[in-house]
């Protein structure tokens, strides 16, 4: 029952990402990936990971998507692309892509990596209140990363503030 | 007194060394001071003589050193100079006559504007002669033999703009060097065989340490052989000679006659212990002496320009030399050497007299009638010709005698060796007398504008004719009494355990044999250039093909420039075309154009496009990762 | 629901290769920002689910800061690209080359 729900929401999701790649529309790929962003979020849910799964549907998908669709829509949406000054380069993309991909499932795959294993049953987790566990954490261990951040947040502001001005 | 020899080397110096400074300031005062050097280096030489006829026969040889100019390792050559009879001999001839010739230099060489660097030249060129004889070992010999191959070509070629004296200058260089390079060659045989270079190391232990007439010594005598070819101008190197006419006359009389050209005969004399250990090389110098003898008088029956026609006597009468150390007669080539310096050194005066007062005409065909206008000229002229000619009673007559004497006689000689001397002694008189005939008597047939402006020789030039003409007749009875000559001679071979081959007396039925032949010689010249001047043309009409091919020097220089400077230019131009342009340059540029094919191929990375740039660093996460997945590194 | 982990690896690798392949392929600057994001929800969905079978919930934490920075880096890039298409009104990656050599 639950590989089903598995199933289902991956397929989704590859579908939603293949879909946002190959789209010649802008405002069709933005709404695409918002549907990929969706389903992670319930992955993420499956995993434990609530507080993720709310952060990832408000932050990700509600924020920032929303701006992608603003700048896609302030960019004149519907200009057809221009032929490709490089060529092969589909060629090359592609060819590099599967390669990776091998790659990467053949090294989760030979367990290599010893922790890995086909049928592995996941170890029961006791975390308790999600929001209070990665709170607690947050702001014990991963303080001094927290406060940064805080800075690059402020950063982001005054460089975006800057960089739209149309005059200095 | 002995000591003195010293100076017999600085002398020259310090005129060098003056010349060198002052000779374009006050060339007229450094000529005098050359000459004036020159003069006191023969005064020391008269002073070693006396010092060396003091001691006793058996003693006369010191060695002294100055300093040790390489010691590395077991190697130690020392700058040193060897005094003995030999040398002795050869630096009375070489500053004697070279004094006499500077001083008549003064005088001929008295509008040139070369003037002080004339001097500057001759003066060098006096002290690298006198280097190469006092020597004590063969590096040394080696640098005055080079020393004098160098001023030969700085005076050949003194009238550098004219480009035949330019071209004569380079082919003396270069036919001197494959000397040098057969002199470097055996110097180095001697040092592996007997781990030293000075002479009385090698020549005592000659015996013990060679094999005679085996190969070590056999290939030690050869190259050296090479060297005195080359510089003695024999039989198949002495293309060079006639040449080195363009230049000077003093030059000629002086480097060409008397002096450096002897340089070969005394390294074989000088080498004789380990010449007379190879009989195979003795044989081949007494050919070759007998050979280039014939080859070079008959040659000079022909030519119309009176230098070269002295240019192939003296070919002729080094190669009587040759004949005389090839048969063992050391001391009797030696004296042949002396006599010839004086008589050959003479004859080139009096005809540089005469080319002197016809404002440089050479050609004898142009000259005639001159007896009585060059008095001087005329009489020194003559004598020097009977003597060469092995008048009796000249000196030449004693010298050369000896020398047939041995031909036939001496252990190594033979009957062939014997008449080929005794013909080429009458061809002798007979090229000799066409010269003094055309020069001097007949018709003038001296151009009219040159006859009005005959320039009579001062007394600078006209001293000199007259000192060297007593000497070429009276120079032969140093012999007197009783082989004088030879006697003080022989020590210094037999110091060194060899026994020269020599003649007591004068063998009456080979000198009776001479003197007809010199006579007759001296009356075939008179018959066809004396009597009748239109025989001369006629004969040589009949005799045209003969004639053509003695004209042209039986084609050896025609075919050396076919052979050797066609192989070698070939060679150049392979080089050049082949080896130069397209594998040298191909290297060259090949590694120049790599370099720019990889910087260009390089550059295409950087193309400003995002996606090649995001290309490139994933193909690099691949491989990484795949590392990472094998274990590490 | 939970699936076994290697799933989950493997999804994330798909969806991690499609992000990549649509980086390269597209020239649109908006398309391949948002292969970008989509590489980095891969990324995400990796520490997750590795988190949750070791047991270790800093591999939470570390989302938790991806997702902060990647906020930051759209809104910067987002306005970095406004600002270069507004002077050239033509949305075409490979136009910029400038820095080419």
């Amino acid at each position: 029952m639950g590989m089903i729900a598995f199933v289902i929401i991956a397929v989704v999701a590859i579908v939603g990402a293949a879909g946002m790649v190959l789209s010649r529309n802008a405002v069709h790929s933005a709404l695409l990936l918002v549907a990929n962003l969706f389903c992670v979020a319930l992955l993420y849910l499956s995993l434990n990971a609530d507080f993720l799964a709310v952060v990832q549907v408000i932050v990700y998908a509600g924020a920032i998507m929303v701006l992608f669709l603003f700048v896609v829509t302030l960019l004149n949406p519907s200009q057809r692309e221009t032929p490709d000054q490089l060529h092969g380069q589909g060629w090359v993309a592609g060819v590099l892509a599967v390669v990776l991909l091998a790659e990467v499932a053949g090294v989760i795959l030979s367990g290599v990596f010893g922790m890995i294993k086909t049928t592995a049953t996941p170890p029961a987790v006791d975390w308790g209140d999600n929001v209070h566990a990665v709170g607690a954490l947050l702001y014990s261990q991963f303080l001094f990363p927290f406060e940064l951040t805080s800075i690059l947040l402020l950063v982001a502001i005054v460089g975006a503030t800057v960089l739209a001005k149309r005059r200095l | 007194m002995v000591n003195n020899v010293w100076l017999v080397l600085l002398f020259p110096l310090i005129g060098f060394v003056w010349c060198l400074l002052f000779g374009r300031l006050w060339p007229r005062l450094s000529g005098w001071i050359a000459s004036l050097t020159i003069g006191l280096a023969f005064v020391a030489a008269v002073s070693v003589l006396i010092g060396l006829l003091a001691l006793e026969p058996g003693d006369r040889i010191r060695i002294g050193t100055l300093y040790t100019w390489i010691g590395s390792g077991s190697v130690s050559v020392p700058l040193g100079i060897l005094v003995d009879p030999l040398s002795t001999v050869m630096i009375l001839v070489v500053t004697g006559v070279s004094f006499v010739i500077h001083v008549y230099a003064t005088g001929y060489m008295h509008d040139d504007p070369g003037y002080g660097r004339f001097f500057c030249y001759m003066n060098l060129f006096v002290l690298s002669m006198l280097l190469l004889v006092l020597s004590d070992n063969f590096l040394l010999l080696m640098v005055g033999w080079a020393g004098v191959g160098l001023c030969s070509y700085l005076l050949i070629a003194f009238w550098f703009e004219k480009p035949e004296a330019a071209a004569a200058g380079v082919k003396a260089f270069v036919v001197n060097a494959i000397g040098d390079a057969g002199l470097i060659l055996a110097s180095s045989l001697i040092l592996l065989t007997f781990k030293s270079l000075d002479y009385v190391t090698v020549f005592t232990s000659a015996k013990e340490t060679l094999a005679v007439g085996g190969g070590t010594v056999t290939a030690i005598t050869l190259l050296l052989l090479v060297a005195a070819v080359a510089k003695s101008a024999q039989l198949p190197l002495y293309v060079w000679l006639p040449d080195a006419m363009a230049g000077p006359t003093p030059v000629s009389a002086l480097i060409h006659a008397a002096t450096m050209v002897t340089a070969g005969v005394y390294l074989i004399a000088r080498a004789s212990p380990l010449f007379t250990l190879a009989p195979f090389t003795m044989g081949l110098i007494a050919w070759i002496g007998a050979i280039t003898a014939l080859f070079a008088a008959t040659i000079g029956l022909v030519k119309p320009n009176i230098k070269r026609v002295l240019a192939y006597s003296t070919v002729s009468q080094l190669g009587y030399m040759f004949l005389a150390v090839g048969v063992g007669g050391f001391a009797a080539g030696i004296f042949h050497l002396m006599a010839h310096a004086f008589f050959k050194a003479l004859l080139f005066l009096a005809a540089g007299a005469v080319i002197h007062a016809l404002a440089g005409e050479e050609d004898m065909r142009k000259m005639g009638g001159l007896w009585k206008k060059l008095p001087f000229a005329y009489w020194t002229f003559l004598a020097a010709t009977l003597a060469i000619s092995g008048f009796p009673g000249f000196s030449g007559f004693f010298s050369k005698d000896e020398i047939i004497s041995l031909a036939f006689t001496s252990d190594r000689g033979n009957v062939a060796l014997g008449i080929i001397a005794l013909v080429t002694a009458g061809l002798t008189a007979v090229y000799m007398f066409r010269a003094f005939f055309m020069t001097f008597h007949g018709e003038s047939r001296v151009d009219e504008h040159v006859a009005e402006h005959l320039h009579r020789p001062g007394l600078a030039m006209v001293a000199p004719l007259v000192v060297l003409g007593v000497l070429s007749v009276i120079g032969g009875y140093v012999q007197f009494p009783g082989g004088g000559f030879t006697s003080f001679l022989t020590p210094a071979f037999t110091y060194f355990g060899v026994t020269p081959a020599t003649e007591s007396g004068l063998n009456p039925t080979i000198s009776g044999l001479s003197v007809v032949v010199v006579l007759l010689g001296i009356v075939i010249a008179w018959a066809i250039w004396y009597r009748n001047p239109k025989t001369a043309t006629s004969l040589g009409k009949s005799f045209g093909p003969v004639r053509a091919a003695l004209l042209n020097d039986y084609g050896v220089d025609a075919l050396y420039s076919l052979v050797v400077v066609g192989a070698v230019r070939g060679l150049g131009n392979v080089c050049s075309g082949l080896v130069d342009a397209l594998v040298l340059d191909g290297i060259v540029d090949g590694v120049a154009e790599s370099v720019r094919g990889i910087s260009v191929g390089v550059a295409r990375l950087e193309s400003g496009y995002v996606r090649t740039y995001a290309v490139a660093i994933l193909t690099g996460a691949i491989v990484i990762i795949a590392f990472m997945a094998r274990g590490g590194l | 629901m939970l699936a076994p982990l290697p799933y989950y690896l493997i999804l994330s690798a798909v969806l991690f290769t499609i992000g990549i392949f649509g980086f390269l392929f597209r020239k649109n600057p908006l398309i391949m920002f948002m292969s970008i994001e989509l590489m980095l929800n891969a990324a995400n969905l990796t520490f997750v689910s590795f988190a949750r079978y070791l047991g270790s919930l800093s591999g939470q934490v570390i989302v938790f800061f991806v997702m902060t920075i990647a906020a930051a880096e759209v809104v910067v890039g987002l306005a970095i690209i406004v600002s270069i298409f507004r002077a050239r009104a033509s949305i075409d990656v490979d136009e910029i080359h400038l820095l080419k050599d």
